[in-house]
């Protein structure tokens, strides 16, 4: 079942994983046990993924998220709301993201 | 959209995705300390655990911290901390947490008689990420003391193994073929087998010794140059896996056998990481300590050490006629461990060849049958022949190989 969202909240990166940057990539370390489904792996982010990532700062609510990033890039506001949306699920899912 | 689409699994076990990026630091591995609670009649490094002039030059846990920090900002993804016993240091678990919270793999080597609840929570809950690695002495007290030297390490080590068992900690295990533990190599082996993140590889078990790295007891290397397999015994190694070792061989034969005249460094030391030893050390690797070849991390950083200094001494050269003439002429000096480090630790300089080294090399050349029962590799110009014909078998038949070979008079 797909996680619910709320455009109203601030999420942040979950203090169970490190996020390094290596050669211009986001790369999530876990820290804690239980984040991946083997113990040895570490992930990265596609480029969708790492634009919204690097904008998830804990401050942020992600409806202004949605629009920070609607105004860098060339790209329907719908589709950029459903990639955020998506995202997030994706990486809540995983144990990467919180919200607060 | 795909489910999944945005975060990507990186399988990093093996290798990872940077790891060929100019000036990234790939790996790199720390001794914490040279001291250990164990004796082990083969070590070419232990000081006594309490010894105070060590301790004293040991580098602090904020030096310590300084490395991990720089080595993650050079794009490190793993550390091998290491020691002597690196758990004797008090301040482990600390540097331990701060290496996985800068998102470095922590790879502990270890001989498990330290392990205990307080470590093995730690485990559990911020784990490694690369399973441990436990060197097992012998299956038996007296096997295992009788290497270890130290009355209670066998109850103080499978003690420590059986926790990381019963927590489920990764570990795997490897060991040393001694005279004293001979007899349990078959249960070891079995034992092993039932370690389910060994997934079904055989346990590594050292057969050669290094001498002391620091060339600091010339009579335990009196001790540790007894312990060390005959050539022979080396070589039989390879018959018992002859098809892996002919496959492997054949792979890269024709790139890899060839003279390398004065070059030095034909390995990878320094290529895409580096060791620091327990007094902030930069080396190439584990072996060479050379004076003239370290880089004082307390003078400077690790990025200068591995972008400027380590580079510099992979371009020095060999300069020992002995070595021109021998390792400089030889075609097998890729497939041989002669090595400046082993040079170090037998002989205190970069290049005087190893005789040991050498002849296993030329027992396995025979057994592949590439040279004759009297040759010496340095001596034999038809050597492109013969790895052609070499690498054209399916099976080998020495003899074959054997016939017909020409060696070169050198002028001495
Ligand atoms: S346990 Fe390891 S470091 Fe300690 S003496 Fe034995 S081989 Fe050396
Ligand atoms: S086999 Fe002997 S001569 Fe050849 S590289 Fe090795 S040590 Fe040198």
């Amino acid at each position: 079942m797909a996680i619910e969202i709320d455009l109203n909240r601030v999420y942040m990166p979950s203090e169970d994983v490190v996020a390094r940057v290596i050669e211009n990539e986001i790369i999530i370390v876990p820290l804690v046990s239980g984040i991946g489904d083997m113990e040895d792996e570490i992930y990265t982010l596609n480029e969708t993924g790492r634009s919204i990532w690097e904008k998830l700062d804990g401050k942020k609510k992600l409806k202004d998220v949605v629009s920070e990033l609607a105004s860098e890039f060339d790209s329907p506001l719908q589709k950029i709301e459903k990639d955020v949306i998506g995202f997030v699920q994706e990486v809540i899912k995983r144990k990467m993201l919180v919200g607060k | 959209m795909g489910k999944d689409h945005y975060v990507i699994k990186q399988y990093t076990r093996k290798s990872n995705p940077w790891q060929d990026k100019p000036n990234f630091l790939n790996h790199l591995s720390i001794e914490l300390t040279e001291r250990c609670n164990n004796d082990c009649i083969h070590c070419c490094i232990n000081l006594h655990e309490d010894d105070v002039e060590a301790k004293k030059k040991e580098l602090s846990t904020d030096q310590i911290k300084k490395v991990f920090s720089e080595a993650a900002s050079m794009g490190c993804l793993k550390v091998t901390v290491t020691g002597g016993e690196p758990l004797l240091r008090n301040d482990f678990a600390e540097l331990y947490l701060f290496a996985r919270k800068l998102g470095l793999k922590v790879l502990l080597f270890t001989n498990a008689t330290l392990i205990n609840h307080d470590l093995v929570e730690l485990f559990k809950q911020i784990p490694p990420l690369v399973e441990i690695e436990v060197t097992v002495y012998g299956m038996e007290k007296d096997s295992y003391e009788g290497v270890t030297r130290k009355k209670g390490s066998f109850e103080q080590a499978w003690r420590g193994i059986q926790l990381l068992q019963e927590n489920k900690i990764p570990f795997v295990v490897k060991s040393v073929a001694l005279p004293h533990n001979r007899k349990d190599l078959t249960r070891f082996k079995k034992w092993a087998a039932g370690i389910p993140w060994m997934a079904g590889q055989e346990p590594e078990s050292y057969k050669y010794f290094g001498l002391r790295l620091r060339r600091d007891n010339f009579k335990k290397n009196a001790l540790i140059q007894e312990l060390r397999a005959r050539p022979e015994e080396i070589a039989e190694e390879s018959v018992r896996t002859k098809e892996t070792y002919h496959k492997a061989l054949k792979q890269f034969s024709s790139a890899f056998f060839k003279p390398t005249a004065d070059k030095l460094f034909s390995c990878h030391g320094g290529l895409n990481g580096g060791c620091v030893d327990a007094y902030g050390n930069f080396q190439l690797c584990i072996l060479l300590r050379h004076p003239d070849t370290v880089y004082d991390l307390k003078q400077g950083s690790l990025r200068e050490g591995y972008e400027t200094y380590l580079p510099r001494i992979r371009k020095i050269k060999a300069t020992n006629p002995a070595y021109l003439n021998r390792c400089g002429a030889c075609f097998l000096s890729n497939i041989c461990q002669q090595c400046p480090g082993m040079s170090w630790i037998e002989h205190g300089d970069l290049d005087t060849p190893v005789d040991y080294i050498c002849a296993i090399t030329h027992t396995q050349a025979r057994y592949l049958g590439i040279i004759g029962d009297t040759e010496k590799a340095w001596e034999v110009c038809d050597w492109e022949a013969r790895i052609s014909k070499f690498e054209n078998q399916i099976k080998v038949n020495p003899v074959d190989i054997h016939n017909g070979s020409t060696q070169c008079r050198r002028d001495k």
